[in-house]
């Protein structure tokens, strides 16, 4: 084994009131990673990073961070790692410097605060209250106080919830600019934008269980219709030759125009048919299937079926994930 | 001991082995009170300025035998002293506490190495403190604009003192642990601080008080302290009994609050 690995989740089990909120969870975060954990809304995202934060104590299973242990390594845990959390506040009338400075002497090798409030675009809010800053300011202020310890590892749970679009792209910058500065990440949230455009590698969890663990492009291709055909065709195309084309995830009419969704081979074999068929397609696009559309197909699996872990440990480049398997 | 204040995740980072008082909380706390005028003004300044109108009324400053030979002025002084830490540790206290942690504020300080019960300690030091402040500014205003004696007995009567501070917290401390959110802090804090100030005798001073009533309420922590007080201020070491009443409450609502209190 090479170093430390930043996070270590290993068969993570929380229940509340015999309702299993996380059932068996395992990832593992390297350093210089952004790590995403998406999933629907109570799907299990939070408390799985609870247990990492150290506010919740698991049922079963193993958490390390840094090799530390979040629950009974308390304070080391938090040397090293820094949380931004959902619904959280501060002291209405505490200002921005003020809150800075308080949380700079709860750590042996802080920040300096000044470059930091610079960094975040909050220079000029310094002697603001709380209470009155923008949602926007607010985030960002919560973001000084997860990084003012100087820590390895920074957990953002659903950091741009509630931002407008502007705001959350300036986010989505300075969540670059964290892990440019060294600094592994580790984000929760649910919006597919913001995990294929930030996210080295995504966790989907979904009903308390990793349906996926992949890179944003691995789970795209990996989902059934990771490319999208559609064009008008100058004739009526053979249902039957429509769906006999190999690798077809969809087919949908509307308007005269096609839209076909499947792989590689699909297209290639769209182009075939409609060579052969002298049909001349108007308008052809291929483009690849989002992440939203991956997600889509990778929760609905594990609605329907029972192998959402079995799904997640034949994935080809899920090496971390050591689910079912023991 | 397995209490509710121990036994969630967030329990044990809070009451783990880190200091208990964090100065730098404890400075950001002294400075956050400082702005708010209506603590300020309830807990610092109302019981000497209810002294100060008492006191101006020109018969309240004859010596009358319904107060045991006292001026009315002379009962009303321990009464002031009570009153301070009966504002700040049933009203201001709970209801900041509640809305700390209703507001995740608590839960915000358990991500850093310092533990959220350094927010607790710090609002107890903060609000005992100035309950302390009020009552030596209550003695003085007395002892300087009405002639007042300070109490003869100073050692009991600082001890009857913090003692009654003790109980006022924690007293607040339970009334924050049994309430969800601000709204419901501040209304049992208001349904507990009426009988509070009866008992202390903002409106009957106790010597004043028939016997039965007022044996019933040297039971309560506010009567009790207030008979230590009274009898201290005479030059007598305060009761026992009363001491004990003070002592009993005091461990009896810790541990009603350790065992209700919520982090989050």
């Amino acid at each position: 084994m090479a170093s430390t690995p930043m996070i270590e989740v290993t068969d993570l089990r929380k229940s509340y009131g015999g309702r299993p909120a996380v059932d068996r969870v395992s990832f593992t975060v390297e350093e210089g990673e952004i790590f995403g954990v998406l999933g629907p809304n109570g799907a299990g995202k939070t408390t799985t990073v609870e247990c990492v934060e150290g506010l919740r104590v698991p049922d079963a299973g193993r958490v390390r961070v840094t090799g530390l242990d979040p629950v009974t390594e308390h304070a080391a845990t938090r040397q090293v790692l820094g949380a931004q959390l959902q619904e959280s506040e501060l002291q209405a009338k505490l200002t921005v410097r003020e809150a800075l400075e308080l949380y700079a002497a709860f750590y042996t090798r802080p920040l300096d605060w000044r470059p930091l409030a610079e960094r975040l675009g909050l220079t000029d809010k310094l002697t603001t209250r709380f209470a009155k800053l923008s949602g926007g300011q607010k985030q960002r202020l919560f973001i000084a106080l997860a990084l003012i310890g100087n820590p390895r590892i920074v957990v953002l749970d659903e950091l741009t919830t509630g931002l407008d679009p502007r705001a959350r792209r300036d986010t989505w910058e300075l969540i670059e600019d964290i892990r440019a500065n060294g600094v592994t990440v580790l984000l929760v949230t649910h919006f597919m934008e913001e995990a294929q455009r930030l996210c080295d590698r995504i966790a989907v969890i979904d009903k308390g269980r990793v349906a996926a663990l992949d890179t944003p492009a691995g789970l795209i291709r990996r989902s059934a219709g990771a490319t999208v055909i559609s064009f008008t065709p100058s004739a009526r195309l053979d249902d039957r030759d429509l769906n006999a084309l190999p690798g077809l995830a969809s087919v949908e009419y509307k308007d005269g125009r096609v839209t076909l969704s499947g792989t590689d081979e699909t297209v290639n074999a769209v182009i075939t048919l409609l060579a052969r068929t002298h049909v001349t397609a108007h308008q052809l696009r291929v483009t690849d299937a989002t992440l939203d559309d991956a997600f889509l197909d990778l929760t609905k699996d594990a609605t329907t079926t029972t192998g959402a872990t079995e799904d997640a440990t034949k994935a080809p480049s899920n090496d971390t994930t050591k689910e079912a398997a023991a | 001991m397995s209490t509710a204040l121990g036994n969630t995740a967030l329990g044990r980072t809070a009451l783990g082995k880190t200091a208990l008082v964090n100065p730098a909380v404890l400075k950001s706390e002294v400075r956050l009170f400082r702005r708010e005028p209506g603590s300020l003004f309830w807990i610092l300044g109302f019981p000497t300025l209810l002294l100060v109108i008492l006191g101006s009324i020109p018969a309240f400053r004859d010596a009358d035998p319904d107060f045991g030979g006292l001026r009315p002025v002379d009962a009303y002084v321990p009464v002031s002293v009570l009153l301070g830490l009966t504002v700040g540790g049933l009203q201001a206290m709970p209801q900041t506490l509640t809305g700390y942690r209703e507001r995740g504020i608590l839960r915000r300080m358990s991500t850093t190495p310092v533990r959220p019960a350094a927010l607790l300690s710090a609002q107890m030091l903060l609000y005992g403190g100035a309950a302390l402040t009020s009552s030596l500014l209550a003695l003085a205003v007395g002892r300087f604009a009405f002639d007042v004696r300070l109490p003869e007995q100073p050692f009991g009567y600082a001890l009857a003192l913090v003692l009654a501070v003790l109980a006022a917290l924690a007293l607040g401390a339970v009334i924050s642990a049994l309430s969800r959110t601000t709204k419901i802090a501040g209304a049992i804090g208001s349904a507990v601080f009426f009988p509070a100030m009866f008992c202390a005798g903002v409106w009957m001073p106790v010597q004043t008080m028939p016997d039965v009533l007022a044996r019933v309420v040297g039971y309560t922590p506010f009567g009790a302290a207030a008979e230590a007080l009274n009898q201290a201020a005479a030059g007598d070491w305060p009761g026992w009994g009363h001491l004990g009443v003070l002592v009993a409450w005091t461990v009896l609502l810790t541990a009603a609050a350790s065992r209700w209190f919520r982090w989050e």
